[in-house]
């Protein structure tokens, strides 16, 4: 072998030791990430290879154990578990998106106008965030499903206005922080208005924390939205849902049959193990913490 | 209003700035033609750096007035129109030129972004000023597409200088414009200033604590210590035959061939 070649080896210029390097300190990475896009992708073809009708009850395959039929066996109804968990993955995963994003952009939106506005209207979001902060999710949420009803809608609504604060707070330090640059002196200068400096230079210098502030909440709004339906105010019977799942199956553990407890909960926990570290991950490529 | 000064681009008298209890300016007054070079320079905490900022708008003065071209500099809650009309009088180079441009914001476009407030060119005809402008800064127009991170810090403060000098401002502040940069990219930067000035007739407010700069490019000079002016003139004079104690003492105190740092006494508070 020449020079040449055990240089270019130790560069890692051949296909395997190319796979090696870009393996090499992004296990976690790739690890998490994998694991989410595997979920999700399910989630969007459910109902490709789900193998029965999530909701198709028969009443002579209740709780059957696993079989080549049912590779995960039957709940108390005779529905198949696994085609519930891959269905189920479609508004499990939905609810905590929709509550992280919506949480996100109206966080980064309040956080970045207090930030550059000050004065009174930065201590009222201030204010309005330590509140919202102080007050549990899910006694919220329960509030406001007393009043207005159960359902997925008051659940995705309330956690993110619960959700609020996560983003909010983090997002206006470092907004804070950002406007105290010499380029944003600058811009102010040059004449470029407020409004844009937030839109075109602030927001998008902040938009790597948001997006490790949504990647690391999103796996406990997951849990928060399953919980929501496991104590009956989120996603109502009989649609497939984690959360709900846990609970629907508290009855077939006293029965012997933990079955659909259990994969639903091993689920919810994998995945939201997966958010959290992809959420770490993200935030150390993309800002540095090596916390 | 205070009375302006026929030709001045810059009068300011009686600065001074509090920051609750401390004083960090007191009793500044600065004048400034077009085309002319005024030198602030003392050692940290003097004072030159808030003069400065107070005179771009970035800070207030607690009493005095500064006075930009006959007219007064917008307030903190100014409208955008307001800041966008004193934008052309005053221009500043920040000294750290990793964190003076928008780090997501190519070197183009954060020219072409001043170019579209301040100019009537459109199109093709805003994209052949921003070449020339980086040009006439000594970077070359295919760095346009790049973004900060991808420069070194000359050429950062380079497309810094291109971005104020887009506005043809009267007035360019230079905060420790050259003290982030090592000295050859100093002399570059430098030379650089100077031929700008010459071409534009630009007018510098140049703050700096190194003196071995000042000959190249100020023809006067104030020396700030705790806030006041303590010493002024010429180069030449202030260099070469100031009495002042502490402008003597800050000249002994630039290395040379041979120099032995003395110790200071300390500074009566």
């Amino acid at each position: 072998m020449s020079t040449y070649q055990i240089a270019a080896l130790g560069r890692g210029s051949t296909r395997l030791g190319r796979l090696r390097g870009l393996i090499r300190g992004r296990c976690v990475l790739i690890v998490a990430g994998s694991v989410v896009a595997v979920t999700v992708l399910t989630a969007v073809f459910a109902p490709l290879i789900a193998p029965y009708d999530p909701n198709a009850v028969d009443p002579t395959a209740v709780y059957q154990p696993s079989s080549s039929a049912h590779w995960l066996g039957t709940d108390d109804a005779g529905r198949d578990i696994l085609s519930r968990l891959l269905y189920g993955a479609r508004s499990s995963l939905l609810a905590p998106a929709l509550v992280t994003l919506t949480a996100g952009l109206v966080g980064t939106a309040l956080a970045v106008s207090a930030a550059w506005l000050g004065g009174w209207y930065d201590r009222l979001v201030s204010a309005l965030l330590d509140i919202v902060f102080g007050f549990p999710g899910l006694i919220l949420a329960v509030v406001v499903a007393a009043m207005f009803g159960a359902g997925l809608t008051v659940a995705v609504v309330t956690l993110s206005v619960a959700y609020l604060p996560f983003i909010g707070r983090v997002v206006r330090s470092a907004a804070l922080r950002e406007r105290q640059l010499p380029y944003v002196s600058a811009l102010r200068m040059l004449g470029v208005s407020g409004r844009r400096i937030c839109l075109r230079h602030l927001t998008p210098n902040l938009l790597p924390l948001v997006l490790v502030q949504i990647a690391t909440s999103y796996g406990y709004a997951l849990l928060d939205v399953a919980a929501f339906s496991f104590i009956g105010l989120g996603v109502q019977p009989p649609t497939a849902e984690w959360g709900l799942m846990v609970a629907n199956g508290s009855t077939g553990i006293l029965a012997g049959r933990p079955e659909q407890s259990l994969y639903a909960g091993v689920v919810i926990v994998v995945f939201v193990i997966a958010c959290n570290l992809l959420g770490g991950s993200l935030s150390q490529r993309l800002l540095g913490d090596n916390r | 209003m205070p009375e302006h000064t026929p030709g001045a681009i810059l009068e300011a008298t009686g600065l001074r700035k509090t920051f609750g209890d401390f004083t960090a300016v007191d009793d500044v007054s600065l004048t400034l033609t077009p085309g002319a070079s005024l030198a602030v320079v003392g050692e940290s905490g003097s004072g030159k750096t808030t003069t400065a900022r107070m005179i771009a708008g970035l800070e207030q003065p607690t009493t005095g007035t500064i006075l930009l071209a006959g007219r007064q500099p917008p307030g903190p809650r100014a409208r955008t129109t307001e800041r966008r009309r004193f934008a052309q009088h005053v221009q500043m180079v920040f000294q750290d030129p990793y964190t003076s441009l928008d780090r997501h914001q190519r070197i183009g476009d954060s020219i072409t972004e001043v170019l579209a407030l301040h100019t009537d060119l459109r199109g093709s005809a805003r994209t052949a000023r921003m070449t020339e402008l980086l040009e006439q800064v000594g970077l070359n127009p295919q760095q346009a597409i790049s973004r900060p991170r991808s420069l070194s810090g000359g050429q950062r403060q380079r497309a810094a200088i291109a971005r104020a000098l887009a506005v043809q401002p009267r007035l360019l502040v230079l905060d420790e414009a050259v003290a982030a940069l090592d000295v050859s990219v100093q002399a570059q930067i430098l030379t650089l200033l100077q031929d700008i000035r010459r071409q534009t007739q630009v007018a510098y407010l140049f703050i700096t604590h190194d003196l071995g700069v000042v000959p190249h490019i100020a023809d006067e000079i104030v020396v700030m210590r705790q806030g006041r002016v303590v010493d002024r003139g010429t180069t030449t004079e202030v260099l070469d035959r100031s009495q002042h104690p502490y402008t003597r003492a800050l000249i002994d105190s630039v290395p040379r061939r041979g120099w032995k740092p003395r110790r200071r006494p300390a500074t009566p508070t």
